[in-house]
């Protein structure tokens, strides 16, 4: 599967958030999408979630105009995982998890659907807290709940904003080596928000770099983050490091 | 189709094992509720052994195969059976409306009385009971045959003026709802003055009007089961129904939106529209209610937090059972307000404000942080 972000323009009310936005990802690919705050990527993924219906510009699918794909048949295609989530009181994980197969159920739930939801648990490690109340979980707990809730609806084409921002050190490097995987090896394609560089540059295998509502670069993550372009884009200077390990970018100071 | 018990995963084990749960609980809110039934027929100023009950309501059923008991049918079938069934039917679609709105709201404190619709409702009602003899004239006191069965026009023409103007109000905290950033405890704030606004009308209702109905106002404001007839409920229970199964199919969308609008809309739900059809099918169930009880509060609050605490909050069981309850509350709360003064009858409204009060603390103190946002 193919999604292509065709000169998008998106606006709430009169302020323009989005400007002539453009870019190609493809499945078998980690897109990260990397920007400052309120540099418009929950925007970006929102509309690309067909959430938000476009300003101006198009979103394609396979070369097909989301707009003119059905809603059941999109909700199959592309899995959304919020930055800020909504939950209930008296609701299980298992039940949670399980929300995300309503694509595929008109009242009853299948064994297949049972199947699906015990693997995304499996997948995030959360086999253990199937049982609990979503609302009486830790923040990081939850945030691999929804992640898994994404899972189970087994789309084509993931789009995660900000999968990590609660998830203790450990839990960062295992959900995106988890996600990596999946998408490596079911041939999907992920699109994630992300803060960390260094996350991004260890898993994605694309960088786009969103700056005030456009494209500053967009191509190979060792090719896009540059000192320079740290410093053009966060106004922060770093020092870009190769160790045995991988390679990192060390930030320092604010840029004057 | 495979036997669940066969290669059966950890999560399907734990899934069927709390669905079994879930439905053990309904099954005995419906076992509860015929008991209460039973017993509350035989309940009054005669008292008619449950034994008799069952034995009326089987001559009514098979008159060739049992015989009724002497005296007590009468009393069963014509006096105290239409004003249970009102009682069940009116707890069922005011605490399955409950269930729903705060589904669709997401908002565990909108109720059909915290939105003004009980209010609204009510007086719409007396609004046609005033003016219908006036603008619809012979019209108004005329009768239709619909399904064999013969309707007077009042009465329908009741639910339709109650239904407006519930809907009104359920429209108009749905419009502030939508306006960015209001908080939970605004809507329920709009809700209520709504249904001051309604009461006052109610009120005034009472200075403009002749009509026997409204001259106890302040009893009817208050809400009670002495309008039963039979003719009532056989008018409200297809509407009871026919609603209850149009969102119970739903049960799967209100689920979803618990997740948020946008992760609705991702999972392929039209949310808007849901939002509005769903309100528009309890609204309507919960009108033709009011329109012939009065102002009955409560009831869609606490039925359903009860119920959600005992299994949970999917809906697919929720809302069989908060029906259930809803309607046992309601008809144990009239059963008592039946006889606890006898022969003085209490509004059943009046219990459900002493309740559902003490419940509604109940929620906004030792509920804070888990009810509210
Ligand atoms: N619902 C909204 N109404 C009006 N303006 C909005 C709304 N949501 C976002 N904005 C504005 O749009 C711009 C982009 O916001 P967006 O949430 O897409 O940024 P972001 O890159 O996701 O930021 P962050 O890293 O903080 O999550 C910001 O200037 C923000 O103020
Ligand atoms: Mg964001």
């Amino acid at each position: 599967m193919k999604i292509t972000v065709e000169n998008l323009t998106q606006k709430y009310g009169s302020h323009t958030v989005l400007d002539e936005v453009s870019f190609t990802t493809e499945s078998g690919k980690v897109t990260a999408l990397l920007g400052p705050n309120g540099s418009g990527k929950s925007t970006l993924i929102k509309t690309i979630a067909d959430i938000l219906p476009p300003a101006g510009g198009r979103i394609l699918v396979n070369d097909r105009d989301i707009a003119e794909v059905s809603k059941s048949e999109r909700a199959k295609m592309i899995g959304y995982v919020p930055q800020y989530f909504h939950y209930t009181s008296f609701t299980s994980v298992l039940d949670t998890v399980l929300i995300g197969r309503r694509p595929y159920m008109s009242w009853s739930v299948s064994d297949e659907d049972l199947e699906a939801v015990d693997a995304a648990l499996s997948t995030m490690h959360i086999e253990d807290l199937a049982d609990r109340y979503v609302n009486e979980l830790s923040g990081g707990q939850r945030q691999r709940v929804f992640i898994a809730r994404a899972l189970a609806q087994n789309p084509e084409f993931f789009l995660f904003d900000e999968p990590t921002s609660s998830l203790d050190l450990r839990h960062q490097l295992e959900t995106l080596s988890v996600m990596q995987d999946v998408v490596h090896k079911n041939n999907s394609g992920m699109i994630a928000a992300l803060h960390d560089l260094n996350l991004a540059l260890r898993y994605a295998d694309q960088v786009v770099l969103v700056k005030e509502g456009t494209i500053y670069a967009d191509g190979k993550p060792e090719d896009v983050l540059t000192a320079d372009a740290v410093r053009d884009v966060y106004g922060v200077e770093s020092e870009v490091v190769e160790k045995e390990t991988g390679r990192f970018i060390l930030s320092y100071e604010p840029s004057y | 189709m495979s036997s669940p018990a066969k290669n059966m995963n950890k999560t399907a084990g734990k899934y069927h094992a709390v669905r079994k749960r879930k439905m053990t609980v309904i099954l005995i809110l419906a076992a509860l509720l015929v008991l209460s039934m039973i017993l509350a027929l035989g309940i009054g100023s005669v008292f008619i052994p449950p034994g008799d009950v069952l034995l009326a309501i089987g001559n009514a059923l098979f008159p060739a195969l049992i015989s009724a008991p002497e005296g007590a049918a009468d009393i069963v079938l014509n006096f105290r059976m239409p004003r249970i069934l009102l009682a069940v039917l009116t707890g069922v679609a005011l605490a399955a409306a409950g269930a729903v709105m705060q589904g669709l709201l997401r908002n565990p404190l909108v109720s059909p009385f915290t939105l003004g619709l009980s209010s609204a409702a009510s007086f719409g009602a007396a609004l046609m009971i005033v003016l219908g003899p006036a603008v619809f004239g012979a019209f108004f006191a005329g009768s239709v045959v619909f399904l064999g069965f013969e309707f007077t026009t009042k009465s329908l023409l009741l639910i339709l003026s109650a239904f407006l103007f519930g809907w009104l109000s359920v429209i108009i905290v749905y419009m502030i709802s939508r306006v960015r950033q209001t908080s939970q405890a605004v809507m329920v704030l709009a809700g209520v003055v709504i249904g001051y606004l309604f009461q006052a009308g109610l009120l005034a209702l009472k200075y403009v009007s002749n009509d026997d109905a409204l001259r106890e106002i302040v009893t009817w404001m208050m809400g009670g089961m002495w309008g039963a007839t039979w003719q009532t409920v056989c008018i409200l229970t297809p509407v009871v129904l026919l609603c209850f199964f149009l969102i119970e199919r739903r049960a799967w969308d209100l689920n979803t939106l618990s997740s948020g609008d946008d992760v609705a809309r991702n999972l392929g739900i039209n949310v808007d529209r849901f939002r509005i059809t769903g309100l528009l099918i309890v609204s309507f169930a919960a009108s033709a209610c009011l329109a012939f009880t009065g102002i009955i509060g409560f009831v869609g609050l606490m039925a359903p937090h009860i119920c959600r605490m005992l299994i949970g909050n999917d809906y697919r069981y929720l809302l069989p059972a908060s029906a259930l309850m809803g309607a046992l509350i309601l008809l144990i709360s009239d059963t008592v307000a039946r006889v606890i003064l006898a022969p003085v009858e209490i509004p059943v409204g009046v219990i459900m404000y002493v309740l559902g009060g003490i419940f509604f603390l109940f929620l906004i103190t030792k509920g804070h942080g888990r009810y509210l946002s």
